[in-house]
């Protein structure tokens, strides 16, 4: 069974999203993903600087058997991508809702963060998808 | 033997289970007015013998002209050994096996042909092939735009004096993905793109520029300084080149300050005959740091679990199989039988061989410039240093010309009145190592008589 912790906001497609003090969203991906994709070999974080909306590919999360994009719960700007996963991808697989975090956006518009799953729908969701 | 390994009872029987009438009815989804019926233009089936004797004829029309055209495919000697150890049972396959692994050889041969691709060409790692040079090259910019995450633009510059039709293929394939050409002029003096043309670019986003050497002209271009604008400005870098003068020149690897990021081009030189434009391979390198943008297989070298050597596909996630629409091209594979035939050809030749292959080529252009400038009304173009083609301007069209000597044998070049109107008459000529110098003299004493007598009429 994966972790879902309580205190954090989900996608459908398996983000996971915190809002920081300072106002910025951290995101990475869910304990099930990471079950899921298997061992990571490689990890392609996005550009600070760069404006995304809500629901675009922002970086990939690359296994042995599969490469998955990573998609913006947000509209805003990257300001910042986590470096270590360049040398340790395999961090996401350790730690995938601690040093796994993959990318920290600026919202334009916090209300998209507070339409995301709670981590009772998030779980809703992945057992419906199993079942 | 047919490849077909259901017989008609299995089909009878397959169609019973699904409860299907025939296998017409499969394809009933398919409206009508899409469907095809016979293929008009298709003549009926021929047997072997009579395709053979159409082809015997249609060949003895051609005859064995004198061939003095290059303009992107070349005429080498191919040693006899090559399609020998090519057409041998274990080789003999066009394509990647499925089920690679089980393939351990082929592995291992592209394995060798990616050494010595990135040997060539002073990278760090290559693909397995591609189609052709021109695909290459377009696959090299759609690359280029997916690496470069710095530029946003999708802006690539192409000299003008890159080859024609790859500029042709780069608008087919790349243009309908967002990615603009702009064109750099070449010098009317020296035949090739100048650092001086690209002032106009400072300070833009530009996300890749293309450099071809030798360029379509056969003129060499000042790489260094090419390179190291582009780097300066934040563009990548890709090199087109010819895998043969790669054995006398700089490689690409080597250009500027930190030499350049992709390296592709047309692999046709080595080993492969000229046939009509094809088939022939493509080739493409670049720095591990690009590694994952890169399109196409990539064979890589492991241990099993007993600690033995093995060959294995690799990075494959990339690829279409598993990452569908998102994967780095949706239009590579490799060309298995001639990337064979390449590497043998490499292989045998050594790296002394194909230097000496390219030094004989630059040594017969020149003699067979020299005898064609000295012709009253031919005169050499461009006045920077070549590889093995050369560009001259005649008095007169070119086209009349050439059709005069191919009556006496002789193929003497490429026209370039279609793509390069602004030279006037220019004809592009060529002479490899399989040019015997009493065959440049028989292509001079035939060109001089052809101006003279086309003068005199």
């Amino acid at each position: 069974m994966s972790k879902v912790p309580a205190e954090l906001r989900f996608l459908k497609s398996h983000e996971w999203a915190r809002l920081e003090a300072d106002g910025t969203v951290t995101v990475g991906i869910s304990d099930h993903a990471q079950q899921a994709l298997g061992d990571l070999v490689f990890v392609e974080v996005p550009e600070p600087g760069r404006r995304v909306v809500a629901g675009e590919a922002c970086a990939v999360v690359e296994s042995v058997k599969a490469a998955s994009d990573v998609y913006s719960p947000v509209n805003g700007e990257i300001v910042a991508g986590n470096a270590a996963l360049g040398g340790q991808p395999e961090l996401i697989n350790q730690e995938p809702y601690g040093s796994g975090w993959i990318m920290r956006v600026r919202p334009e518009d916090k209300s998209q963060f507070a339409a995301m799953l709670d981590a009772k729908a998030y779980e809703a969701a992945l057992a419906a998808e199993t079942h | 033997m047919p490849f077909i390994p259901h017989t008609a009872d299995d089909i009878r029987e397959m169609l019973a289970t699904i409860g299907v009438p025939d296998v017409e009815a499969l394809f009933d989804e398919i409206p009508q007015a899409l469907r095809s019926d016979a293929l008009a233009s298709i003549p009926p089936a021929l047997t072997e013998m009579e395709v053979g004797r159409l082809m015997s004829e249609r060949a003895a029309r051609d005859g064995r002209p004198l061939n003095f055209i290059g303009a992107g495919a070349y005429e080498h000697h191919v040693p006899a050994a090559v399609w020998a150890i090519v057409t041998r049972g274990e080789f003999y396959s066009a394509y990647t096996p499925y089920q690679a692994e089980a393939s351990q050889g082929t592995l291992q041969l592209l394995y060798e042909f990616q050494s010595m691709m990135t040997s060539l060409t002073g990278m760090q790692v290559s693909n397995a092939s591609l189609y052709d040079g021109a695909s290459a090259v377009a696959e090299a910019c759609l690359m280029a735009v997916r690496a470069n995450r710095r530029s946003k633009s999708a802006r690539i510059l192409l000299p003008a004096a890159l080859n024609p039709t790859y500029r042709e293929v780069l608008a087919a394939i790349a243009g309908n993905q967002d990615l603009r050409f702009e064109t750099l002029p070449y010098d009317a003096r020296g035949g090739c793109t100048t650092a001086a043309s690209l002032e106009k670019y400072r300070g833009e986003d530009i996300t890749a520029m293309v450099i071809q050497q030798p360029n379509f002209f056969g003129t060499l271009e000042e790489v260094d300084a090419l390179t190291d604008f582009a780097h300066t400005a934040g563009m990548l870098v890709i090199a087109v080149v010819n895998p043969t003068s790669l054995a006398l020149l700089k490689p690409p690897g080597e250009w500027g300050v930190k030499g350049v990021d992709i390296v592709c081009g047309e692999g046709q030189p080595l080993g492969i005959p000229l046939s009509s434009g094809g088939p022939y391979f493509g080739f493409m390198t670049t720095r591990m740091e690009h590694v994952r943008q890169m399109p196409g297989r990539i064979v890589g070298r492991t241990v099993d679990l007993d600690g033995k050597p093995g060959y294995t596909l690799t990075l494959q996630a990339r690829e279409q199989h598993i990452r569908r629409s998102k994967a780095t091209s949706n239009i590579c594979t490799n060309q298995g039988l001639l990337v064979t035939a390449g590497t043998i050809y490499m292989a045998l030749l050594g790296a002394q061989g194909l230097a000496s292959v390219a030094a004989s080529c630059m040594e017969r252009s020149a003699q067979l410039v020299d005898a064609l400038t000295r012709i009253p009304g031919v005169r050499l173009a461009f006045d920077r240093p070549r590889f093995h083609e050369a560009v001259l301007l005649l008095d007169r069209p070119v086209a009349p010309v050439l059709e005069a000597l191919a009556a006496r044998g002789i193929v003497g070049g490429y026209d370039l009145a279609t793509h390069y109107p602004a030279l006037g008459p220019a004809l592009l000529t060529c002479a490899t190592e399989t040019r015997a110098p009493a065959e440049i003299d028989a292509y001079a004493r035939a060109l001089g008589e052809v101006l003279k007598s086309a003068a005199a009429a």
